[in-house]
């Protein structure tokens, strides 16, 4: 490689060394884990914020969109606990065991922990770094071994977050709904960090919702690790929600076993920036995954999805459906990249991306690509950009139905067309009403 | 005053002209066939009337019960009681059909200030329409007209017709690819439907339907304006000597 010019560190880069030196010390976790943070600081300090001309982040330019650290999110206090308690109302309508964290930080007195089902276990991540942990030293950081560089930061400032494990052949009578809110009233940065581990033949639905208030610049960088084992049956949701000025960093890190059923549906209309990526592999065969997902975007929202599905093992079904509508001067980006490894026949992975451009100014980025080492594979990948279909619209109107619901149903079709693919049928009607929410606020 | 005042009707697409002064007139009660080449715009008039936004009425008048409907949008219309059946009925995947047939008969009941239909009595409407127009109940749970046959396209339109209960319906060849049976059922929605206050106009290629909806009057269409009218007769003279002494006429 042709040596690398450094670049002179931008106002947020200092910020967040800054942050790192002098938090160092108090982060939790001493030992392999302090080491582990040393080690993705270094691999963050040499890279930098993620920039246009780094191809996995080509549309969302972090350096261009993070102008300045936000301080680590101090301890919440009451009040923001009392906010907190308000969060995750989308799912209100689903019995579900609620798990709160306020500003990065479990509140166990909004949380559901005690009385678990049977097989279930879950525990504040902070803890489990700051003691050793088993599970955290077998599977922390080594889900999906990746260099990027915001995933480096979350390991390196990682706080709080969920360690979930869920024993061999447990059924979860109810999802566990992890929610995080960002609740201070002063811009802050916060970097949540979850491990999940998933027994072999057991069955959960697992519900992630982050959401900010209101027209607070906070930064929210979480990070997600999913390990499930042969033959269970997993549903994952994650929902980014709420009006804020929210930068919002995701990334879900995920191993699949052999035979597994695995769907993740991704669904946001919040925040001011939003960056989804899922890095994904399948490790034995007979797996069938779903990655999917919804944006319902307006005013100057951006949100990002890069997906990253490795095809490992081969005998494994992979789809990827991604519908954007896209509002006033929202973009809306996707890149997903599909690797079929050398000695992974028979897989089978197709990936679509569907954006609806509502107005002018609105903007689409499609990149797929696939990467295909194996030669018994059926793979395919698609995309489609355009405005409501006028025709349609016409058909409606002309039997008396207004332009605006018109056009609500034509989206409502266009983004069911997703979601349906959410088994669970409460989370599902919860999903769409919250579509026709957002469909009943545009002007 | 009549139903419908069609005046001088100049009406183009993408800069093509293709009504050139078109007059109609549609009585209360009376049933209007308009029979015409291909090409003739005879869609385009249907269209035109509806509100189509991709046509631009450049001259001339359409009265709907004495006032103009030109600045109507779509929705408007229909709920003063235009109902156009499509030549060519749209799919529209992922809109429940039920929920499409509420939304509309409810949305134009509200904007002419009348109540919701409650839900089991929309339901029984449905079915009994349905059942008449011998529609199997089970494609209503599809989305609207996707799956469905060319010929239950049209059924379906027919159904649309037959629950908003518009005062003026124009089908545009809804009998074109249906079986003989099936054009009997239509035209029956259709004899149901006449009504002293109700209006229609049929357009057709084939004298055939006319046996079964027997028009008061025969229009022919060509190039953009009616170049003849007449009894149900013309339409005999049409299927026996087509439309080559009309398209001479217009021409000139
Ligand atoms: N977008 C368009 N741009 C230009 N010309 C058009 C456009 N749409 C339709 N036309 C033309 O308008 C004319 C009238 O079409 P129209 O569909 O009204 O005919 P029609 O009488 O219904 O014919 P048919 O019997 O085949 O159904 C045709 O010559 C057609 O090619
Ligand atoms: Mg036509």
């Amino acid at each position: 490689m042709n040596a690398e010019i450094r670049h002179i560190k931008t106002s947020a880069e200092t910020g967040l060394a800054q942050e790192f030196a002098a938090a160092r010390a108090k982060l939790p976790g001493q030992g392999a884990v302090a080491a582990l943070r040393d080690t993705a600081f270094a691999r963050f300090d040499a890279k930098g914020l993620p920039h246009r001309r780094v191809e996995e982040w080509k549309y969302t330019d972090l350096r261009a969109l993070m102008r300045d650290a936000r301080p680590l999110a101090p301890a919440p206090d009451q009040a923001g606990k009392a906010r907190a308690a308000k969060a995750g109302q989308l799912m209100s309508d689903v019995d579900v065991c609620r798990i709160v964290f306020a500003d990065g930080v479990l509140v166990p007195e909004l949380s559901d922990l005690v009385g678990l089902e049977p097989g279930l276990s879950i525990r504040s991540m902070a803890q489990a770094l700051g003691s050793a942990d088993p599970l955290v030293a077998r599977h922390l950081g080594q889900v999906f071994p990746s260099d990027d560089a915001a995933l480096a930061l979350n390991t390196a400032l990682m706080g709080d977050g969920a360690l979930i494990e869920i024993s061999d052949g447990a059924t979860m009578s109810r999802p566990i709904h992890l929610v995080f809110a960002t609740v201070s009233e002063t811009p802050v940065a916060i970097f949540p960090r979850s491990l999940v581990v998933i027994g072999k033949g057991a069955r959960a639905t697992l519900i992630e919702s982050h959401e900010g208030p209101d027209a607070v610049g906070h930064q929210c960088n979480a990070a997600l690790e999913l390990i499930v084992a042969d033959g269970a049956e997993v549903e994952h949701i994650k929902l980014t929600t709420g009006a804020s000025e929210t930068l919002h960093i995701s990334t879900l890190m995920a191993s699949l076993g052999a035979d597994v059923r695995f769907n993740s549906f991704a669904f946001t209309t919040g925040l001011a920036v939003v960056r989804n990526q899922v890095f994904l592999r399948f490790d034995g065969a007979g797996t069938k995954a779903g990655i999917r997902g919804a944006s319902l975007l307006r005013g100057k929202q951006h949100a990002d999805t890069t997906l990253v599905i490795d095809h490992a093992q081969g005998g494994c079904e992979s789809r990827e459906l991604f519908k954007s509508v896209l509002d006033d001067e929202a973009r809306g980006v996707f890149q997903g990249k599909i690797i079929v490894r050398q000695h992974a026949q028979k897989t089978d992975g197709k990936m679509m991306a569907n954006a609806l451009l509502l107005s002018d100014d609105a903007e689409a980025d499609s990149k797929p690509e696939l990467e295909i080492f194996a030669d018994d594979v059926v793979c395919g990948h698609g995309s489609t950009v355009g405005a409501l279909n006028e025709d349609l619209r016409f058909y409606l109107m002309a039997r008396g139905v207004p332009k605006h619901e018109a056009e609500s149903l034509l989206i409502q079709a266009f983004v069911g067309e997703a979601v349906e693919f959410v088994a669970d049928e409460i989370v599902r009607d919860a999903l769409m009403e919250a579509a026709v929410r957002w469909l009943a606020e545009r002007g | 005053m009549a139903l419908l005042e069609i005046k001088n009707l100049h009406a183009e697409i993408d800069g093509k002209k293709i009504l050139n002064g078109l007059d109609l007139t549609i009585e209360r009660g009376k049933v209007h066939a308009i029979m015409g080449p291909n090409g003739s715009g005879k869609s385009t008039l249907a269209y035109v009337l509806a509100g189509k936004p991709d046509y631009t009425v450049t001259e001339g008048e359409i009265l709907f019960d004495g006032e103009s409907i030109l600045d109507l949008a779509p929705d408007e219309r229909a709920a003063k009681g235009m109902f156009l059946a499509f030549q060519y009925p749209l799919e529209i995947p992922g809109v429940a059909t039920m929920n499409f047939l509420r939304t509309a008969l409810n949305s134009q009941r509200k904007k002419r200030g009348e109540g919701e239909l409650s839900t089991p009595e929309f339901l029984k409407r449905v079915r009994e329409t349905a059942a008449k127009l011998n529609i199997n109940p089970d494609m209503l749970k599809r989305a609207v007209n996707v799956g469905f046959s060319g010929g239950e396209k049209k059924r379906n339109e027919v159904l649309q017709m037959a629950l908003l209960e518009p005062r003026i319906a124009v089908l545009d060849e809804t009998d074109s690819g249906l079986d003989i049976d099936a054009l009997k059922i239509v035209a029956d929605g259709v004899n149901r439907l006449r009504s002293p206050d109700r209006g229609f106009v049929v357009i057709t290629h084939y004298q055939r339907l006319l046996d079964y909806i027997v028009p008061d009057v025969v229009h022919v269409l060509s190039k953009g304006r009616i170049v003849k009218t007449g009894g149900k007769e013309l339409a005999h003279e049409l299927e026996a000597n087509g439309y080559a002494e009309f398209q001479a006429e217009a021409a000139e």
